[in-house]
């Protein structure tokens, strides 16, 4: 057998709360932060990720005692992003029990942090985040594809993702979070073709995010975008589809999944 | 009422402690940090934690004067467990940056060749290869937590150590024991409920060692 492919519930959090909008906007509140990854941890989640999506300076200090809360609920991996901008700050996340640290306009602004901090704590502690938005034909050149937005996609910054998804895996990414702005909070299914675009540019892992609407999104994400991860937020939140029940489709597809007993408890 | 098994984590600079403590507590530990080897003495155990490079580890180790605390506790046939990064600081060296790392198992650290993505990150299959206390009531063909890219291959003339392997692109060995020494590949402190009974099980060989069973 092969590694098995993660379902990843995703806790976006502003102020201390769980929120979720369309297209990072909108928000509207959906709970606690550490009750609900207790709740996934209990239901079969392959891991756990917490991103700031605030991310304000002056939050940072609440945000270390949210992961600490949060790590201490958790059997399963937790990953956390949104705001690290230096080794120190990844230190502090990780001395926070976080396991892995995603970047993103960090990592835009200064790729070399990439590199020290995967020096520093081992490439797979390093998540690199690519928010990405499809190009509109003839927009910028004539080439189709998708460019990296960044500041929770209000900013273009003219990269290409599938590029920039290949220099951060060289410059240490241990794996790449892949979202789809144009898809984010829509449920309109994941963007199968960007996926397939980085998934196949890379050999770190990759997890696919933004637009996930139930469990046959999955299945696309994995067997035609080649994501080695799912994660989704408000499907899950709003418990649209179960994490067991996600994984048990997923399994009728011929996916690997980790199976676990306590999956079945609600 | 007895006191609480005591176990120190060894603290190299490298890897999520918290988690690690965390999970100890939850068996019944009492758990503290060891930055230096006074840190080590009363404990009952010590666990090896961390992810990244064995190189830094070790340099952090050897400035702590550590390595030599180390390998006399080994010496001593008193528990040690090493998780990931810890456990391949168990063998002799490490081919991700030639560090020479503790040498109580003999072999080395080699890159997981062969492997369709890597680093290799997430659930794997751990086949059992023989019984260890370590893995009292652990299915064989458990899920537990992987995130690496290089492995321990133990020497052909202490091949027995293996306790467990698990396929990611070729077969690799995801579990050791040897004496009162043992390490797994996976996190047994973010591998959930099995995870949890892992450490648990180290904590019971503790247990035993202390009141003068076999290790």
């Amino acid at each position: 057998m092969t590694v098995r492919c993660r379902v990843i519930p995703c806790l976006d959090v502003t102020g201390g709360r769980v929120v979720k909008g369309t297209r990072f906007v909108d928000l509207v509140d959906e709970g606690d932060p550490s009750a609900l990854a207790a709740r996934y941890d209990r239901e079969g989640a392959d891991e756990v990720a917490l991103l700031d999506i605030g991310a304000a300076p002056e939050g940072r200090g609440t945000m270390l005692a949210l992961v600490r809360r949060t790590s201490r609920r958790l059997t399963v991996p937790l990953t956390v992003g949104g705001g690290v901008r230096s080794v120190s700050e990844m230190r502090a996340v990780l001395r926070a029990g976080a396991d892995k640290v995603t970047m993103n306009t960090a990592a835009i602004g200064d790729p070399a942090l990439v590199t020290a901090c995967a020096t520093r704590f081992g490439r797979q502690a390093v998540v690199v985040a690519i928010d990405a938005r499809r190009r509109p034909p003839g927009a910028h050149d004539a080439s189709p594809g998708w460019e990296v937005v960044v500041r929770g996609g209000r900013d273009a910054t003219g990269i290409d993702a599938v590029a920039w998804a290949r220099r951060a895996a060289d410059l240490g990414a241990g794996e790449l979070l892949v979202t789809s702005i144009d898809r984010d909070g829509t449920r309109a299914g994941y963007d199968v073709a960007l996926l397939l675009a980085i998934s196949s540019a890379v050999s770190v892992p990759v997890i696919a995010s933004g637009g996930a609407a139930g469990a046959i999104d999955f299945i696309s994400a994995v067997i035609d975008g080649g994501a080695d991860a799912v994660l989704a937020a408000s499907i899950f939140h709003r418990r649209l589809v179960s994490i067991a029940e996600a994984k048990a489709v997923m399994a009728a597809a011929g996916i690997p999944v980790r199976q676990t007993a306590t999956g079945e408890v609600p | 009422m007895r006191r609480p098994i005591r176990v120190a984590v060894i603290d190299h600079g490298a890897g999520n402690l918290v988690s690690v403590g965390e999970a100890l507590e939850d068996a019944g530990a009492a758990v503290s940090l060891a930055r230096r080897p006074l840190d080590m003495a009363g404990a009952d155990a010590i666990v090896l934690p961390g992810v990244g490079a064995a190189a830094p580890a070790m340099a952090r180790l050897r400035r702590q004067g550590l390595v030599g605390a180390i390998r006399r506790w080994a010496a001593d046939g008193r528990p040690v467990l090493g998780l990931c990064l810890g456990l391949q600081l168990l063998m002799d060296g490490s081919d991700e940056d030639g560090a020479r790392t503790l040498g109580l198992i003999p072999g080395r650290t080699v890159r997981l060749d062969g492997a369709p993505r890597l680093p290799h990150i997430g659930w794997n299959q751990v086949d059992l290869l023989r019984d260890d206390r370590l893995f009292d009531g652990i299915a064989d063909g458990e899920d537990l937590y992987f995130v690496h890219s290089y492995v321990v291959r133990p020497a052909p003339e202490v091949a027995e150590v293996a306790l467990a392997t698990t396929e990611h692109g070729g077969r690799f060995v995801s579990a050791v024991a040897s004496g009162s020494v043992r390490g797994v590949q996976f996190h047994p402190e973010r591998s959930g409920r099995a995870g949890r009974r892992i450490i648990a099980n180290f904590v019971g060989l503790a247990a035993d060692s202390r009141a003068g069973g076999r290790p």
